[in-house]
């Protein structure tokens, strides 16, 4: 089974963590995506630019709409993705629980449909 | 729901054929027959499905025949082989074919009824993953109540008070979020037990209260949920027989339950537990009870909530008169409380525990600070209390006026009847106050 982590934080929550606590993070990413890798879990993933940086497209009558931003404004944005592979939900939340900004944000645990 | 007997189909006498009692049987055995046919068939629906089918069955063969050596075997197996003729039926059902070679295997080796053992983590497996925290509270409730308990759609949303149709929707989500996400059918492993473990509990404790708290309407549904929380929780204590705090979580329930038919007197109004008729209360359950809160506060472990909570019932259970109470020990065990729950209603029974074992006046203290420190929130309960404590006090007018907030908070008609009775009553006094009786403490 597959399935997609996406990972959500909010700046005010990461802006409250310590100098060292924001300094260990991207190491911490490191070596989840080594660990989980080496043992076969790890398919795909990557960091995303910031929400201020989206464009979100919508095609309506044959038109194409383009707007500034994400498609919906929440305080907790979409920073990134893990897409891994485990035998099934319980795996994956153990997985998911190993992110790092699971401590401050928060992992989506999404199947992905099979092909 | 009818009540639960230990023996499904009464033994044949002579000539007679048995009478069989399928509603019994189904209560009692269905819960188990699901909990494996899951493991074998990996879809709750398909389970269902073949279930009914075995028991249809069993209503078929088992009056000519005479009951089978090993009844739920004989379900399993039978409902086992209805599942296989639906697979060959659909085998175009790419998806089913791994379950369906699977079940071929199964019956080329000439399989035998399932084990004990097979059947005891099978019910272990089911109530774990109904009661999967991936799955919304209300969805483990249901799912729980529906699978494990046997009960109809139909009896849970009546017990609920939500519509078949509301409750039929639940049903049929919680069931494809653990197909489509793969929530896993087994018992968590041993560091994840507690955590999990807190929210089976936590299920059991939330039918139990579904049926307590309420006491207005419709008494026998209600009392139907408390037996089946109850019913649940001796299942679990059964399948978990090492685990403390499930021992004390029954006998919490039970404790509670003892005192059913003291709680509510005969226009369906709450009689206070100092109130109580306590020749009514139910001692052999209470005795059960005990024997349960004291095994499990015998464990090497510190108690947990379940256990503290089942203690303080378990020293009013042991009071044959109200003012036998042992409030200090009730005060005591609701600071321990305090100390591992962060709940309002906590803080709150200690403020009344401390108010009977040192006087209104010290319960009323810790209540003012509570309130200062903004820990109670918006809870009916706290001016009720406030207002109890105020009428002990006889300090006639604040209390009436707390009853008069109290009265606005409050929605259920029973409380609300008898919030009304004891403003009257504050009035009345309020209106003619005795000589030499005043704004002084009333120490008892």
């Amino acid at each position: 089974m597959q399935y997609m982590l996406l990972i959500y934080q909010s700046d005010a929550e990461f802006a409250k963590l310590s100098d060292a606590e924001k300094a260990a993070i991207s190491p911490e990413y490191g070596k989840f995506a080594r660990t989980t890798s080496q043992s076969g879990h790890l398919k795909g993933g990557n960091e995303l630019k910031g929400p201020s940086s989206a464009t979100t497209l919508r095609v309506r009558n044959d038109e194409s709409v383009v707007t500034d931003g994400p498609f919906a404004e929440t305080k907790e944005q979409l920073v990134g993705y893990f897409v891994i592979e485990t035998k099934d939900l319980d795996e994956a939340l153990s997985i998911a629980a190993r992110i790092p900004s699971a401590r401050f944000g928060a992992i989506e645990v999404r199947p992905i449909v099979p092909r | 729901m009818g009540a639960v007997s230990g023996d499904i189909l009464p033994m044949s006498h002579g000539a007679e054929p048995p009478a069989l009692n399928l509603e019994g049987l189904y209560r009692d055995e269905s819960g188990r027959v699901l909990a494996t046919l899951i493991r074998l068939l990996g879809d709750f629906d398909l389970a269902e499905e073949a279930m009914q089918e075995a028991f249809l069955a069993a209503l078929r063969h088992w009056p000519h025949e005479g009951l089978p050596e090993r009844p739920t075997g004989w379900l399993i197996t039978t409902a086992r082989r209805k599942a296989l003729d639906q697979l060959r039926r659909r085998t175009w059902l790419a998806a089913r074919r791994h379950t369906l070679e699977h079940l071929e295997a199964l019956e080329r080796r000439g399989m035998s009824d399932e084990t004990d053992e097979d059947m005891h983590d099978d019910a272990l497996r089911l109530i774990f993953t109904c009661c999967h925290p991936a799955l919304a509270t209300e969805a483990q409730v249901a799912l729980t109540l529906r699978t494990v308990c046997g009960l109809s759609t139909e009896e849970i949303s009546h017990a609920f008070l939500v519509p078949v149709a509301t409750l039929a929707q639940r049903l049929v989500r919680a069931k494809q979020k653990i197909r489509e996400a793969a929530i896993p059918y087994c018992v968590p492993p041993r560091e994840q037990l507690p955590d999990r473990l807190k929210a089976v509990m936590l299920v059991i404790y939330l039918v139990f209260n579904e049926g307590y708290a309420a006491s207005s309407g419709e008494a026998r549904v209600r009392q139907a949920l408390c037996a089946e929380a109850i019913r649940l929780g001796r299942h679990l204590a059964k399948l978990m027989p090492h685990e403390p705090e499930v021992r004390a979580l029954l006998a919490l329930m039970l404790l509670h339950d003892s005192r059913r038919d003291a709680r509510v007197d005969l226009q369906g109004d709450i009689v206070l537990l100092d109130d109580q008729d306590r020749t009514r209360w139910d001692h052999r359950q209470i005795q059960e009870g005990l024997a349960l809160v004291e095994s499990a506060l015998r464990a090497r472990v510190p108690p947990g909530s379940y256990a503290l909570q089942a203690a303080i019932a378990a020293v009013h259970a042991q009071a044959a008169r109200t003012s036998d109470t042992d409030w200090h020990q009730i005060a005591d065990l609701y600071e321990r409380l305090m100390r591992i729950t962060d709940s309002p209603v906590v803080k709150l029974n200690h403020a009344v525990a401390v108010g009977m074992a040192d006087g209104p006046a010290r319960g009323l203290e810790l209540l003012n600070a509570l309130e200062a420190r903004d820990e109670l929130g918006y809870y009916h309960l706290f001016p009720a209390t406030r207002a109890d404590l105020l009428y002990r006090l006889e300090r006639w007018d604040d209390a009436a006026d707390a009853y008069r907030q109290a009265l606005a908070l409050t929605t259920n008609e029973a409380e609300q009847r008898f919030l009304r009775r004891r403003l009257l009553e504050a009035e009345a006094r309020a209106a003619t106050p005795a000589p030499g009786e005043g704004d002084r403490d009333a120490c008892d």
